[in-house]
């Protein structure tokens, strides 16, 4: 039966298209693996779903852990938290809330201002809406560009936020990592030729607890948490949207169909 | 002609009214006792029924309608926005993170709040882009077009001030830029400026009138001024694709022949344009509020913060064209007043247009090209409105700033040696 032969290329179309999405793949992986992508640290994006409840508890989870010592949540209260999480009270009260504070309450720092200002030189800032400030990317790139920089009184900089006040307190996850610069010859304005120290690399000068998979996936998990801080209701919003839009849609329809019904008198 | 007490009429039914009796509703009960008191059935046959519009609108003539939607909505959502928000300095950023976060749908509201502020100028834009078009400034609507402008610029005040009122460091920032314009007038510049922030900086005593302005003020003379757009606009009825005056030829019946009932045909026509955007509405309110920061700038999510100074500071992008304009001069008052300059060429347009026709489709090649040149030059200038003021942007914003002005300025003269094309005796109308 004629019908049957283009079924019968149908596993060797698979296989094409397998082939060519793996060797693709492969090129790709092989590419990031011999190039080191640190001088494009720009183009890093931080892929955050807000979706993804996992994720999004375990950043909860790590916020706790690493960040609410100085930074606040000021907008967010604990039990939206747990409530938009999925996190048992039980749970939230025995692994996240602080002693002394009570689901109701918002999510704030124990750090004093005062005290703050003069350990940094300036307080922490609030972190609520930093996503939708700044955006998701920049604060994974942030997180993943700490440096060791004798020069600073933390001895910590950034590529994102030069000159951070912030100490690099992912150091014992990540290791610490030093900036290797290469000399890179520019014509000036004036047609002299000057070299220029632009930022090629990172070296890993020790090592951290996390393999770098693993510290990729921690600082995903924070920027994902944030990222839901920053727009709590946003998942319901997307879910929210689509019957929203599907209602409007008929609507639309029925008043079209009854548009059309009286303009057929208009001649 | 004898009535119940109850005003009711007794006749029988199918008898003619005796020669000049008013038509009086026929109807019974609480109906015939309002209309005793109240005109409301004569204002349904003058306004709705009776109201002759003609029959050849196209797709341009939704936005009148929706734009009266959109001025709904903002009322509505507004008063719902003033129950929670705090006008001060202290307390307005964190009131609106407590509506976002923490009053019941007050992220609803509030994202249809600051949607439909961009929605509205969209929704206008389109409006006066379709009067460009049409014609449909030139005699005898004149005063129709002068005070839908003037809708314009009490909206653009409505937007601007509570634009201010979320207190963010974009909101702070550019109420310092916009307001500081009005320094540019000479001799009582600086006192003016002062005068309007109530204090040496954009502060507290600022935010605190904005809102009064935005939420009181402001509003009584939007709903006033589209008032008498509407009152002026029955008095001269609607102009069309075509520019034709349906009014000059009626049928026997003294009925415009081109025309139709506003009420049941428009109505139901303009539901169909209400569901079509509303599903858009929906579409950006549920899934892109931001739109990306043009809608809501990223900048905004900072609390003002007189200390630092967004990297850059524009306007929301419905005043960006204006904006572009501004900066496209080195002098800053030169720039202030080619902006009023940009404003007052859309005031005077009814009186620059001197071709014999009214709509774009009879007029030639000249004007086609002059309102292309305007849409490109104005879409433009926006644009440049949101970049940097540097380098290949300020040229190109200056040339759209000529290509703006020659679209007015050059019309009376364009507009007469235009070869224009023979404007048909009826409506051109194809039956669906």
């Amino acid at each position: 039966m004629p019908i049957s032969t283009p079924f019968k290329k149908v596993p060797a179309l698979l296989l094409a298209v397998a082939l060519v999405a793996g060797a693709a793949g492969a090129a790709r992986a092989f590419a990031a693996d011999d190039a080191p992508s640190d001088a494009d640290w720009q183009s890093w994006t931080a892929n955050a779903n807000v979706t993804d409840t996992a994720s999004l508890q375990r950043g909860a989870r790590d916020f706790v852990g690493y960040c609410l010592g100085c930074h606040s949540l000021k907008y967010e209260r604990w039990s939206r938290l747990a409530q938009d999480l999925h996190i048992p009270e039980a749970l939230l009260v025995k692994d996240l809330i602080p002693p002394g504070e009570t689901p109701a309450g918002y999510i704030i720092s124990p750090m004093i201002e005062s005290d703050a200002e003069k350990w940094f030189g300036k307080a922490p800032p609030d972190l609520s809406l930093m996503a939708r400030a700044r955006g998701n990317d920049y604060l994974y790139q942030y997180l993943k560009t700490f440096y060791v920089d004798s020069a600073r009184a933390t001895g910590a900089n950034n590529m994102a936020f030069p000159q951070s006040a912030m100490p690099d307190i992912v150091a014992p996850l990540e290791g610490l990592k030093v900036a290797v610069y290469k000399n890179v010859g520019t014509r000036g304005a004036d047609g002299q030729m000057a070299t220029e120290q632009v930022f090629d690399h990172f070296k890993q000068i020790a090592p951290g607890s996390m393999t770098p998979q693993q510290f990729d996936q921690f600082v995903h998990d924070v920027v994902n948490f944030l990222d839901y801080v920053g727009d709590p209701q946003r998942a319901m919003r997307h879910a929210m949207g689509v019957w929203v839009v599907l209602f409007l849609l008929v609507f639309t329809w029925l008043a079209w169909l009854l548009k059309r019904e009286f303009w057929k008198d208009v001649k | 002609m004898a009535t119940t007490e109850r005003g009711a009429e007794l006749r029988a039914p199918g008898e003619p009214l005796p020669p000049g009796a008013t038509p009086v509703s026929k109807k019974r009960g609480f109906w015939a006792w309002l209309n005793k008191r109240m005109p409301v059935d004569e204002f349904i046959a003058s306004q709705l029924t009776g109201y002759y519009a003609p029959k050849n609108f196209n797709i341009w003539y939704f936005f009148g309608s929706l734009a009266m939607l959109v001025l709904v909505i903002q009322l509505a959502t507004g008063i719902f926005l003033a129950m929670f928000y705090k006008p001060s300095a202290a307390g307005a950023f964190d009131s609106v993170q407590f509506i976002m976060r923490e009053v019941d749908w007050g992220w609803l509201i509030r994202y249809i709040h600051s949607t439909g502020a961009s929605a509205f100028f969209i929704v206008v834009y389109l409006h006066m882009f379709r009067g460009l078009m049409y014609g449909s400034y030139r005699q005898p609507r004149e005063l129709l077009w002068l005070i839908g402008m003037l809708v314009y610029f009490a909206l653009m005040a409505e937007a601007f001030m509570g634009y201010v009122l979320p207190w963010g460091n974009m909101s702070f920032w550019g109420a310092q830029v916009i307001v500081n314009i009005f320094g540019t007038v000479p001799a009582i510049g600086p006192g003016l400026v002062q005068w309007i922030r109530g204090d040496y900086g954009i502060a507290d005593a600022t935010l605190n009138r904005f809102f009064a302005l935005h939420v009181a003020a402001v509003p009584i003379i939007l709903l006033l001024l589209v008032m008498l757009h509407l009152v002026a606009l029955r008095q001269t009825g609607s102009n069309n694709p075509d520019g034709i005056e349906i009014k000059e030829r009626k049928g026997a019946d003294g009925k415009p022949l081109d025309g139709i009932p506003f009420h049941p045909y428009y109505t139901v026509k303009d539901i169909v344009g209400v569901g079509v955007f509303f599903i858009i509405f929906a579409l950006v309110l549920f899934y892109v509020p931001t739109v990306h920061g043009l809608f809501l700038e990223q900048a905004n999510f900072e609390p003002a913060n007189l200390l630092s100074t967004p990297a850059e500071i524009h306007p929301v992008w419905y005043f960006t064209p204006y904006y572009a304009i501004l900066r496209a001069v080195p002098s800053k008052s030169m720039g202030a007043l080619l902006m009023l300059l940009a404003l007052v060429s859309l005031l005077v347009l009814p009186w620059l247009d001197r071709s014999p026709v009214k709509s774009i489709r009879y007029k030639g090649w000249i004007s086609r090209l002059m309102l292309a040149v305007f849409v490109i030059s104005f879409v433009g200038l926006g644009y440049l409105g949101l970049q940097p003021a540097e380098g290949v942007y300020v040229i190109l914003a200056r040339i759209f700033a000529v290509g703006y002005f020659a679209f007015f300025w050059l019309m009376p003269f364009y507009s007469r040696i235009d070869r224009v094309k023979p404007v048909p005796e009826r409506v051109v109308y194809h039956a669906h």
